[in-house]
């Protein structure tokens, strides 16, 4: 198993929740300090190092127009950490192509990436997150039409090494497409996609990439991971292997399960800070309207509750934290692994809001040393 | 209760009631409601014919109908299909903007043409919003902004089957793939509104704080050679549902005179 270091790169320091309806979308960015953000991003950017020093794998992500996320651009960051970084695998989770106006540039930007990196990029593709439809003006009806479309023309990009070729399709349109540079990789930097629905899942079992599923608990993940392999076992292609499964968690290791409690205690900052109204968490279109049906009859699956009023033991016990002391942690990875036929990348959402930096490299610290080296023998 | 159609290739549920001149009810974000008192009052006057647009009540999606374009040429090749002369095309909201993308197309099986309270048009410059944002609105202050009355406007949703929610959210759903972007509006329809040579009357709920009678409507009014508007008293942005009786009589006035 690899496991990656991923934080969201918040930006915490925000007035008290009831000043405000809404941490996205429409927080004014007058409470964005430019000064302190500037000292988020360099510290922010320490900690992923020292995630490669530690021997774990990075990942960056992308929202936009949120204090809980203040990397609008996943490129950007990822640019940088290509040029500092020697070894570690950097994973974009991801790139929410449907949203993206121009794809092209998305393949640009990542066949950049893969070069500054000599090859370390893994490309993820998202669909994004519903609070991103405002933010971006993204319609949020038939978007994963739009989103296939979007991948079909960045592998195409990447892998047409002969002269321009001509894209006239049903929302991207580009006659003269000739990327410069390629990517490092041959034939181009392995694909990630998350998915929560069946559907999602046997697209991404059918095409063979790594499917990843964030913080979707112990039958969410089974149900995804079992489509996967459905899918690939009715089309009669070869079983994926266990590095085609990413579970994201928040995890924190201490050296005593209290000190693991404490800092997951801190890391649900993730789930405390999400106040969201309404019109931005089901923009129409984006659930299935069965889903919509069953909010509207007040209808919320356990595992959404856990969000609305998220306590440690209910999160642990869904699956959507795994903390304690090193012992604790690793049973704890091992109880997702049996449940859902085995996985081969633990995406560790290790930071967030007040976990400071001593308190994020301990949490690293504890993790690689003592939990680390007995997944990594997992084949 | 609603019959099926099939306009080319696209299958829609449709209200067919009474007899005479063909009457084309477009509904608006709302969706339809077979038994609104508006539609019976309508029928009064001629054959009522009020489809669900594809994606809206229990029309299925169309893959071909993706924009308030797509749904213009539909009902026009609808009313062809009925062999329609001299009809009525009414449209309420959304369905308002769909009845002048039609007007402004072809008006040859067309006789009177009533927007109520019409959507399609840009009126201010870039960073005036004509329109509230339904989208990035709580759904209550939607409500205020739409309804005279909010109260009688809010539904509980304990009290309303599984079809009527699955309804109420396929009318949301398809609403965003119509309006989504531009928003509600077509940047070229202003221009072209002077095409428009029909008998027009244009209805607002003097109440409608959603597009005012006095900003919107008469930004409509203006571009369309002819046209009337009237305010309709005590109702907002959808005045056939909170004042069915006036909202027909007035169209029943306009239609026969």
């Amino acid at each position: 198993m690899r496991a990656w270091f991923f934080s969201e790169n918040a930006y915490h320091l925000l007035p008290e929740a009831r000043e405000y309806d809404s941490i996205r979308v429409k927080l004014p960015n007058r409470y964005y300090d430019p000064k302190l953000g500037a000292d988020l991003y360099h510290r922010f950017i320490d900690e992923w190092l020292m995630a490669e020093d530690l021997g774990l794998e990075i990942m960056v992500n992308e929202h936009h127009q949120t204090a809980t996320n203040v990397n609008p651009s996943a490129a950007v960051v990822m640019g940088a950490l290509g040029r500092v970084t020697r070894s570690a695998r950097l994973l974009i989770l991801g790139n929410p192509i449907a949203n993206r106006r121009e794809p092209v540039r998305v393949a640009e930007e990542m066949a950049m990436v893969d070069v500054y990196s000599r090859g370390r990029l893994e490309c993820g593709f998202v669909r994004g997150v519903p609070y991103e439809m405002s933010a971006g003006n993204h319609r949020p009806t038939r978007m994963m039409e739009r989103f296939w479309e979007a991948h079909d023309l960045i592998v195409k990009a990447w892998t047409s090494h002969d002269g321009p070729f001509n894209w006239e399709g049903k929302y991207f349109h580009h006659r003269q497409v000739n990327i410069w540079p390629r990517p490092y990789q041959e034939p181009h930097p392995p694909i990630w996609i998350t998915a929560l629905s069946p559907g999602s899942a046997r697209e991404v079992g059918a095409r063979g990439y790594t499917v990843a599923c964030f913080l979707t608990g112990f039958e969410g993940t089974k149900t995804v991971f079992d489509n996967y392999r459905e899918r690939r076992v009715e089309l009669g292609l070869p079983a994926a292997s266990r590095d085609r499964f990413a579970y994201a968690a928040l995890v924190y290791t201490g050296e005593t399960d209290e000190a693991g409690y404490a800092g997951a205690r801190k890391l649900m900052w993730y789930l405390e800070s999400n106040k969201v109204p309404p019109q931005f968490t089901g923009p129409p279109g984006y659930h299935p309207i069965a889903s919509t049906v069953n909010a509207m009859k007040g209808a919320t699956p356990g595992i959404y509750k856990m969000f609305q009023n998220p306590t440690l033991e209910g999160l642990m016990e869904h699956g959507l934290v795994f903390a304690g002391n090193p012992d604790s942690v690793y049973r704890q990875v091992m109880r997702m692994y049996d449940h859902v036929g085995g996985f081969g990348q633990l995406l560790m959402m290790s930071q967030a809001g007040f976990l400071d930096h001593e308190e994020t490299v301990k949490g690293m610290q504890m993790f690689s040393r003592e939990v680390y080296p007995r997944l990594k023998e997992l084949r | 209760m609603s019959d099926w159609t099939t306009v080319a290739g696209v299958q829609l549920e449709m209200v067919e009631r009474g007899r005479g001149r063909p009457i084309l009810w477009l509904h608006g974000e709302e969706g339809l409601d077979p038994d609104a008192p508006v539609l019976g009052a309508l029928a009064a006057h001629g054959r009522l014919l009020a489809p669900s647009h594809p994606g809206y009540g229990h029309s299925p999606e169309a893959a071909t109908v993706d924009t308030v374009d797509d749904l213009a040429y539909l009902y026009l090749d609808l009313l062809a299909q009925q062999k329609a002369r001299d009809a009525v095309v009414i449209g309420a909201s959304l369905g308002g903007w769909i009845a002048a993308e039609m007007a402004v197309k072809s008006t040859t099986s067309l006789g009177h043409l009533v927007l109520v309270a019409p959507l399609g048009i840009k009126v201010g410059d870039r960073e005036t919003r004509d329109i509230p944002d339904i989208f990035a609105l709580h759904p209550d202050e939607v409500l205020k902004l739409q309804y005279h009355d909010p109260a009688c406007a809010r539904l509980d949703p304990a009290t309303l089957s599984d079809d009527r929610l699955t309804v109420i959210a396929r009318n949301r759903e398809a609403t965003a793939l119509y309006g989504w972007e531009p928003y509600f509006h077509n940047p070229k329809l202003r221009g072209r509104l002077h095409r428009i040579t029909l008998p027009t009357l244009l209805l607002w709920g003097a109440e409608d704080r959603f597009v005012t009678a006095g900003y919107y409507g008469s930004a409509y009014r203006d571009a369309i050679p002819g046209a009337r508007l009237e305010t309709v008293a005590a109702a907002g942005h959808f005045p056939h549902l909170e004042q069915p009786a006036a909202v027909a009589e007035r169209i029943g006035t306009f239609i026969t005179t």
